[in-house]
């Protein structure tokens, strides 16, 4: 009972919200944020309690719902997180504007986060994960006067649902390979080659959810989104889904032979990759965004290799992270009207609150210790080098990247402001020139957690985790390695903070890292560009031949029904008309001998008699 | 009761048809909707009262014809009671929908209550003939509908071609019906006898003809790939409750056939030649999902994407007829999904239907270009409109996810390629909606020139909103709890597969 509780309050009150639309404006924010703190406290009750359900859903599979220890601590953290959001939101997101849509579906897109990640099997994981995708379409196109903005939705869902198409596949090859319950712990069972088929799907739909290489790009454009859509999509929700797929399904990528390399690398070159990417930046949204891929990756490279409880930890810390580091560029974005980073020079001594939270934010993605994605980023490299001493060197070059992408950032909000003023300010939006308490308040304990996660590090603490998440004997840092990612992240940091503002990238760097390595531009260009031209060959294909030969029979038969009207016309015609003049002309032979006179009569009958007596004659 | 069902609106008809035609045009039309509702309120009953898991149900058998072996038979099963349901919801949306309708309004509620009771009697015929009766009348009454109350000369000529060709599909399947009538001992018309009977059970290149003659003409009216290019200009041509109709219903009737005819009396021929309709199937999804994202007409880009829909269905019951490395599961979940498809489309399609007859009505153009930001004036038209794209793009909540959910799932196992070219096409479905909506619902505000200026965009009124969203909300209530859809399909769909595996 409880977990259909906590599954449909965020579903139903959302859609509630959704679909009344502008009568449940003025109460959608008080709402959203009450229903939203019910979830959390029904979901901390879920986590205690760990309850299960199931219901008929198709032939052979149940809809099953589960809170176990890795979905507890999901179900909490995405819960959390989103009630910090809605309350930020509810400053953001202004009177004026469409707020019961705004709550509405930013509560069903949660909820449709909690269906994931509860989900015991793959048909109601892939509708949880759907309805996800979609729900982002309408977020970050909430602003729709805006077309670009609505157009970075589209993005953000064909992509997604492009890799989507992974999961459709994979349930297809559960059925086929005689899974056919669907149960996620039944798929690593699997005979190949559905064992292969499952695997590459599951991959594929992880992969393009958590916007890894090479599906990136469609993040940089969810950044048209609200900020409270930012904040909530980058953190627990979403591309989070992706990690978390790879993190539960950890024994199929395990029983598959390559799930485990391909992922661990594709989610360390994301790291390395995107960091670079994010260094390069400069909007600090789009910052955050590269921030997000190259983290996720260190969560995806952890599912590869086999350190779930260190990836688990690595999602929790990076959400509250990231959730913070968001918020907070939301609320400089709300206050002075730009997100650039070259215009937020001073933001930080402007409003000290935000930036003294930023900032433990930043120091926290830096991977400085003690803090939580210093001590959770260390497992996922032990974890890494147990497995491969490759990995864990790309690991460790995107921890030291990472450094230099957070206090890149967390150097230009602390440099003096112009003395003239910011020509740049209010070019994004109007700004307010003030952040209000409700902006403010979240930022509070979302800082608190980024920081006191850290004591993740502590080995009773580990150990609790990794009981919780049923994991076990996962490696842990060696002492070298926790004292050289600690000095290579402080190295880096004093280098940042030294170079920020001096030191100039080259150009061609700065144009390719800039524009995240051209990825959207090739996939107009392999898939988007070709698919459309095809579409149009085709359409013209369907008009020209398909109806074309249609139009071309219809005219033929009409063409040869003209040919046999005639013929048919003539031919039966000219009989009747033939035998109607043969027998006029045989009449008039006929009538010629009738003369009336008695003389010539008398010689035909005679000439008739000749004949018969010469036929006679002749024949006897 | 089924008879009251199938012939009330008809006789409704008829007692209209004598009232004087100078008597008030809504006259006519509230009492369709009344008749409508009556007959949607009869189904209700015999569905609450229908046994799943009993077979046939509420039968009729008189004789008819019983010197030809025809017979007046009608009952409903899993696999028809869906689709009964979905004629009296959908034409009672079209009623609600038509209550402005000014074109002969007599005439008009005549010719739909007819259709009303054409459609109905095909879904309920457990007789050949029957079905093949019903099968011709629906042609020629929506070949009135289009003519009569279309839009402008193309109507009559997009009529024609609809009349023609769909006309020509069925006296191919008179031929497959005659066929089978021949084959069995004794002589019979009678769908559930010859099911007994199997009458070409082991009759190869006989029953090959049979059975293309059957499918081809199911396929001209399903449409599949290539036989589909009449449906466009039927569509764009028709009024927007034909259309609705014409997708929602008459569509139905060919990937019904397919269900209730082709499969279980040619069970051998079906999985002899499966494989043929398992690679039409997904090629209509693609192909027709392509075509639709190069549409720059709403109403022909939606009669594409019935294409691609039909075209799972046909996929999945093409792949019920593959036994080997597949088991009873996975054929029945196919089964199920292209059924529940079936209902699904008829749902969505029709609501799209309707909502670009509003469209046609305030501006007289479905060209997606011509327009733009209409959810500035009409935030109800433009949420309904995205509601209904997402539901056809098979979002879960809605039906259609159900639907092509369990055909895909049902299918891999049968031939991996093919379904693979077919979930490809969910993201061709999933952009070209997503490209229609923003450009005609975002952004600012522009209508056609034929607009005159400073008219605006009204949003939808309540007659149009009580015909949308109640065809919307069922599709969501099948989206979210399926079971009271499922246990109904199931059983049926189960049987069916049993029937072609035997």
């Amino acid at each position: 009972m409880l977990i259909w509780v906590l599954l449909g309050v965020p579903l139903a009150v959302g859609a509630g919200l959704a679909v009344c639309g502008q009568r449940t404006d003025r109460v959608a924010a008080p709402v959203g944020v009450a229903a939203a703190s019910v979830t959390l406290g029904l979901a901390v009750g879920a986590a205690v309690l760990r309850p299960s359900a199931s219901a008929p859903l198709f032939i052979g599979i149940r809809a099953g719902f589960a809170v176990d220890g890795l979905s507890a601590v999901l179900v909490v953290t995405v819960a959390a997180v989103t009630v910090a959001v809605l309350v930020f939101a509810a400053a953001d997101i202004g009177a004026g504007e469409a707020r019961s849509r705004f709550f509405g579906i930013m509560l069903v897109f949660a909820g449709a986060m909690v269906v994931t990640v509860t989900a015991t099997g793959l048909a109601v994981l892939l509708m949880g994960w759907e309805v996800m995708g979609a729900t982002s379409w309408a977020l970050i196109g909430f602003w729709w006067h805006d077309r670009r903005r609505v157009e970075a939705g589209t993005t953000a869902f064909v992509t997604t649902r492009a890799g989507d198409i992974g999961l459709y596949m994979a349930a297809g090859a559960a059925v086929a390979g005689g899974a056919g319950s669907l149960q996620l712990d039944a798929l690593p069972r699997l005979g190949s080659p559905w064992l292969d088929v499952v695997t590459a799907g599951v991959v594929a739909a992880a992969l393009g959810k958590s916007a890894q290489l090479p599906f990136s790009f469609w993040l940089s454009r969810a950044m048209e989104g609200p900020s409270p859509v930012s904040a909530l999509l980058h953190s627990a929700t979403m591309v989070a889904a992706g990690a978390y797929l790879l993190l539960r399904l950890h024994p199929l990528l395990a029983a598959s032979g390559w799930g485990q390399p391909v992922v661990a690398w594709v989610g360390a070159a994301t790291a390395v990759a995107l960091g670079l990417v994010a260094v390069a930046q400069r909007d600090l949204k789009q910052l955050l965004a590269a921030s997000t891929c190259a983290q996720i990756g260190f969560m995806v490279l952890a599912a590869g290799a086999g350190g779930v409880a260190a990836g688990t930890a690595q999602l929790v810390a990076h959400a509250a992270v990231k959730s913070l580091l968001f918020l907070a560029a939301g609320a400089w974005l709300s206050a002075l009207g730009t997100k650039q980073l070259a215009a937020l020079a001073g933001a930080g001594r402007r409003y000290r609150l935000v930036g003294v939270t930023f900032t433990a934010g930043v120091l926290a993605l830096a991977g400085i210790p003690p803090l939580s994605l210093w001590a959770t980023k260390d497992t996922v490299l032990a974890a890494a080098l147990a497995r491969d001493p490759g990995l864990y060197a790309a690991g460790l070059a995107a921890a030291v990247i990472s450094a230099v992408y957070s206090i890149r950032a967390a150097r230009l909000i602390w440099l003096p402001a112009p003395v003239e003023g910011n020509a740049a300010y209010d070019t994004e939006r109007p700004g307010t020139r003030r952040v209000g308490p409700l902006m403010a308040a979240p930022l509070v304990p979302l800082a608190a957690a980024a920081v006191g996660l850290g004591v993740y590090a502590l080995p009773a603490v580990t150990a609790a985790f990794e009981r919780t998440v049923a994991t076990r004997g996962e490696p842990g840092p060696p002492g070298w390695s926790l004292g050289l990612s600690a000095g290579l992240a402080f190295a880096a940091a004093a280098a940042t903070w030294r170079l920020t503002g001096r030191a100039r990238m080259p150009a061609a760097v700065t144009a390719t890292l800039g524009g995240w390595l051209g990825l959207e531009a090739a996939a107009h260009m392999v898939v988007v560009r070709p698919t459309l031209r095809a579409a149009g060959a085709l359409a013209r294909f369907d008009d020209d031949v398909v109806d074309g030969a249609v139009r071309r029979l219809a005219a033929a038969a009409v063409g040869s029904a003209g040919v046999a009207a005639r013929v048919g016309e003539v031919g039966v015609d000219d009989v009747v008309a033939g035998v109607a003049s043969g027998a006029r002309r045989l009449g008039r032979i006929a009538r010629r001998p009738q003369t009336g006179l008695v003389h010539q009569y008398y010689a035909q009958a005679a000439a008739v008699l000749v004949v018969l007596v010469a036929i006679m004659v002749l024949v006897g | 009761m089924l008879s009251l069902i199938v012939f009330w609106p008809a006789a409704a008809a008829l007692a209209l048809a004598v009232l004087p035609s100078r008597l008030p045009g809504k006259w006519f039309l509230r009492a369709w909707v009344a008749i409508s509702a009556v007959d949607l309120a009869l189904v209700i009953a015999v569905w609450v009262a229908y046994n799943p898991h009993g077979g046939f149900g509420f039968t009729e058998n008189l004789r008819w014809i019983p010197s030809a072996g025809v017979g007046y038979h009608v009952g409903v099963d899993g696999l028809s009671l869906p689709l009964v349901a979905l004629t009296s919801v959908l034409f009672l949306a079209c009623a609600v929908y038509s209550l402005r309708e000014t074109r002969r309004p007599r005439t008009y509620v005549c010719l739909f209550l007819g259709l009303e009771t054409v459609c109905i009697g095909l879904f309920v015929a457990l007789d050949l003939i029957v079905f093949f009766v019903f099968f011709d009348l629906s042609i020629v009454g929506m070949y009135f509908v289009i003519a009569g109350w279309g839009h402008g000369p193309a109507a009559r000529a997009a009529a024609l071609k609809f009349f023609l060709y769909t006309f020509v599909g069925s006296l191919a399947l008179l031929l497959g019906f005659i066929g089978l009538y021949l084959a069995a001992t004794p002589h019979t018309f009678d769908i559930v006898a010859l099911i007994r009977a199997n009458p070409l059970a082991g009759r190869g290149a006989y029953a090959g003809a049979v059975l293309a003659a059957i499918g081809v003409g199911l396929a001209i009216k399903t449409p599949t790939v290539p036989f589909h290019t009449w449906l466009p200009p039927a569509h764009t041509d028709a009024p927007a409750t034909g259309s609705a109709i014409l997708a929602g219903v008459l569509l139905k009737m060919g990937t019904y056939g397919f269900v209730r005819i082709a499969m279980p009396l040619l069970p051998d021929a079906w999985r002899r030649y499966a494989l043929v309709f398992i690679i039409v199937g997904a090629l209509s999804a693609v192909y027709g999902a392509l075509v639709a994202l190069a549409q720059p007409n709403l109403k022909r880009m939606i009669a594409y994407t019935s294409v691609n829909h039909m075209g799972y269905v046909i996929l999945g019951v093409g792949a019920a007829g593959v036994l080997a490395g597949t088991d009873a599961q996975a054929r029945s979940l196919a089964v199920t999904g292209a059924v529940t498809q079936m209902v699904s489309h008829g749902l969505i399609t029709g609501a799209l239907f309707l909502l670009s007859g509003t469209l046609w009505d305030r501006t007289g153009s479905y060209q997606i270009d011509a327009h733009s930001g209409l959810a500035g004036s009409a935030p109800a038209f433009a949420g309904l409109t995205a509601l209904a794209a997402f539901a056809s793009i098979g979002i879960p909540g809605f039906s259609g996810f159900v639907a092509e959910f369990q055909i895909f799932a049902g299918s891999l196992a049968s031939q991996v390629a093919a379904t693979t070219v077919a979930v490809l096409s969910i993201v061709i479905t999933a952009g070209l909606f997503l490209r229609a909506l923003q450009r005609m619902l975002v952004g600012p505000l522009r209508l056609p020139e034929t607009v005159p200026a400073g008219t605006g965009f009204a949003d939808l009124t309540v007659r149009e909103a009580v015909a949308v969203v109640p065809l919307l909300a069922v599709s969501a209530v099948i989206g979210v709890a399926p079971r009271w859809l499922l246990d109904v399909i199931e059983p049926a769909a189960r049987h069916l597969v049993g029937l072609v595996a035997r």
